[in-house]
């Protein structure tokens, strides 16, 4: 079942045209990626996906319900991770978490033991009674997320939700995305972080401009793009000049190369037994030849470089 | 309505209003100077007029001019006892209403244009509140303590003003009836002038800052009626204030359909950017 759903949906800012014409689904359950630069419309999405804002063309349907009708009963259900984290610098992490917790209804009796317990999990419990002005943005961060998830959230909404986080607090992040989508909970996560798509995300649309210019699997996005492979090829380091001459004249242009390994990428998959003849008929010594999938990162700037051309 | 959730908001803008000293301070000060420092100079004013070299002369010309509804309250009074029941009673009672014009913006100032500022809108708006429980609850947060600083600082100034005049007017003379309805009929009108105002002007500035000089522009009708009044033009009687009621919760009203008609999800958001 579809828990999330955007129709061609449009979004105008005066001249400005954020969102335009988007359409996707997203399943119970599954980890959904939007990646795209700066401006793209990550955010705007979220905020129309949640009846903060309206479309101004096509629909969008969360949890069943339409935002823009039904936005109040939405969000009981849906947790946002806002891209700067949006806590009261003035009141303490527990108090900010009990507040919210009387916003989106937790049942009162459940209130302290829940904000405890979500205060325990993000490490703040021995911080609970500072006021956050004190925090780092790690632990601002942090609390947003506890307060994300105070009401248990059907749907989560993440922007951003590594973005300033230390490796190990952003890996924390990364095992709880994929406890909660585990859990049956659909979480709709917007990144930079290719890596991070890349390893949470069982789908993901790649935005550009207000418009989806790719959508599926990080797998079926690498197909896309041509299915080219990156080969990195070891080789004795005297022979790296003669290896490199060799692939020159093979018509194979995008080599990079440092002391004994030359990396070929955009090699198609059914040229690498040729290539591997041509260079053994060189009499170039081969210790390793190991092809590679591109990353969701090469993907990501060949899909870019696409759209640009 | 969600009954909870609006007192949520109220509880925490009134939270982080009592933390924050750019907000605290004027509504610790203002009070004091109105309803202490005032009152007690205004008892001492015969004793400092009656001082060599100074004279009631131009009282008596002021007395002279006054409606006569005004001359006949003073009826039977001494100059001192004249001149402490002018000031106490009636120069004072628009100044009265600064105090619940300013507190309600400084409030509104801080919930509405600060909460923006401080990017913490946002979170608030992912809640599962409406948009009439969000502005219920903004708006309270802003006219609850207004009122409460208002009726508060009126039995403060009511102690303040019969203990310093004790002396020249030997009796309680303060408050009237016209007092009572002041505080009861006016002053949460006023709250609500300048709460209204002030959120209106939040929606196009950017912080605090701006919001509070900017919305404090209501306070220029109140010094109006502060000169209307100390010149004889005309006086606070009962059905002056009365009428005043009527007029300010008119507009009171207007502002209100105004800030509704704006104070959407959507459109806040639009000017967060
Ligand atoms: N409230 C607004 N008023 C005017 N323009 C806006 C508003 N919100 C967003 N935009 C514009 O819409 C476009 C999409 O913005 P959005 O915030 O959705 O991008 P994003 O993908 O989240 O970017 P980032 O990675 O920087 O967070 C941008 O060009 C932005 O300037
Ligand atoms: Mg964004």
């Amino acid at each position: 079942m579809n828990l999330i759903e955007m129709d061609r949906v449009t979004k105008r800012f005066d001249d400005l045209i954020a969102l335009r014409d988007v359409s996707l689904t997203v399943a119970e359950g599954e980890v959904f990626g939007v990646l795209g630069h700066n401006g793209a419309g990550k955010t705007t999405s979220v905020r129309l996906l949640n009846g903060v804002l309206k479309p101004d063309g096509g629909r969008c349907r969360v949890l069943g319900l339409d935002p823009n009708l039904q936005g109040a009963r939405l969000r009981r259900q849906t947790g946002v991770l806002t891209e700067t984290p949006a806590v009261d610098e003035r009141l303490t992490a527990r108090e900010n978490l009990a507040i919210y917790a009387d916003l989106y209804g937790v049942p009162v009796r459940e209130c302290s033991r829940r904000v405890d317990a979500l205060l325990l999990d993000f490490a703040l419990l021995e911080r609970a009674d500072d006021k956050v002005s004190g925090y780092s943005k790690g632990m601002k961060q942090r609390l947003a997320l506890a307060r994300a998830l105070l009401h248990q959230p059907k749907a989560l909404f993440l922007d951003e939700p590594t973005a300033g986080l230390d490796p190990v607090a952003a890996h924390a992040v990364h095992q709880l995305i994929e406890q909660l989508s585990g859990e049956g909970r659909v979480v709709f996560l917007c990144t930079h972080n290719l890596a991070e798509a890349q390893r949470l995300c069982d789908r993901v649309a790649v935005l550009e401009r207000g418009r989806i210019i790719a959508l599926g699997s990080p797998d079926e996005l690498a197909r896309q793009v041509g299915g080219a492979l990156r080969l990195d090829i070891e080789v004795r380091p005297e022979q790296v000049p003669a290896a490199l001459d060799l692939l020159g004249r093979a018509g194979l242009e995008h080599v990079e190369y440092d002391a004994e390994t030359l990396a070929v990428s955009g090699v198609a998959r059914d040229r690498v037994p040729e290539i591997v003849q041509l260079l053994v008929d060189g009499g170039v010594s081969l210790y390793r030849v190991a092809p590679r999938e591109p990353s969701l990162e090469e993907v990501y700037f060949a899909l870019h470089a696409r759209e640009e051309a | 309505m969600n009954r909870r959730a609006v007192a949520a908001i109220v509880r925490k803008d009134l939270m982080v209003v009592v933390r924050s000293k750019a907000v605290l301070l004027p509504l610790i000060i203002v009070p004091l100077l109105f309803l202490v420092l005032l009152p007690a100079m205004a008892a001492l004013a015969p004793k400092l007029a009656t001082l060599p070299g100074s004279s009631l002369a131009g009282m008596s010309t002021f007395i002279e001019q006054m409606p006569a509804g005004l001359r006949q309250t003073i009826e039977g009074l001494d100059e001192s006892q004249t001149l402490v029941l002018l000031m106490i009673v009636y120069f004072m009672a628009p100044m009265y209403l600064i105090l619940p014009l300013m507190v309600a913006s400084v409030i509104a100032a801080d919930s509405f244009a600060g909460e923006k500022e401080r990017k913490t809108l946002e979170a608030l708006l992912y809640t599962p509140t409406t948009d009439r429980e969000l502005f219920l609850g903004k708006w309270l947060s802003a006219w609850l303590p207004a009122l409460g600083v208002s009726l508060g600082g009126f039995f403060v100034y009511t102690l303040v003003a019969n203990l310093s005049a004790w002396p020249v007017m030997g009796r309680v003379f303060f408050p009237n009836a016209m007092w009572l309805v002041l505080v009861l009929w006016v002053a949460p009108a006023v709250a609500a002038l300048g709460l209204g105002v002030t959120a209106l002007v939040s929606a196009r500035v950017r912080g605090f800052q701006e919001a509070y000089q900017l919305g404090g522009v209501v306070v220029l009708p109140l010094v109006a009626l502060v000169i209307g009044q100390v010149t004889g033009v005309m006086y606070f009687s009962i059905g002056l204030v009365w009428v005043l009621g009527i007029a300010v919760w008119s507009i009171d009203a207007l502002l209100l359909w105004l800030s509704l008609k704006i104070f959407r999800r959507a459109g806040l958001i639009d000017r967060l950017g």
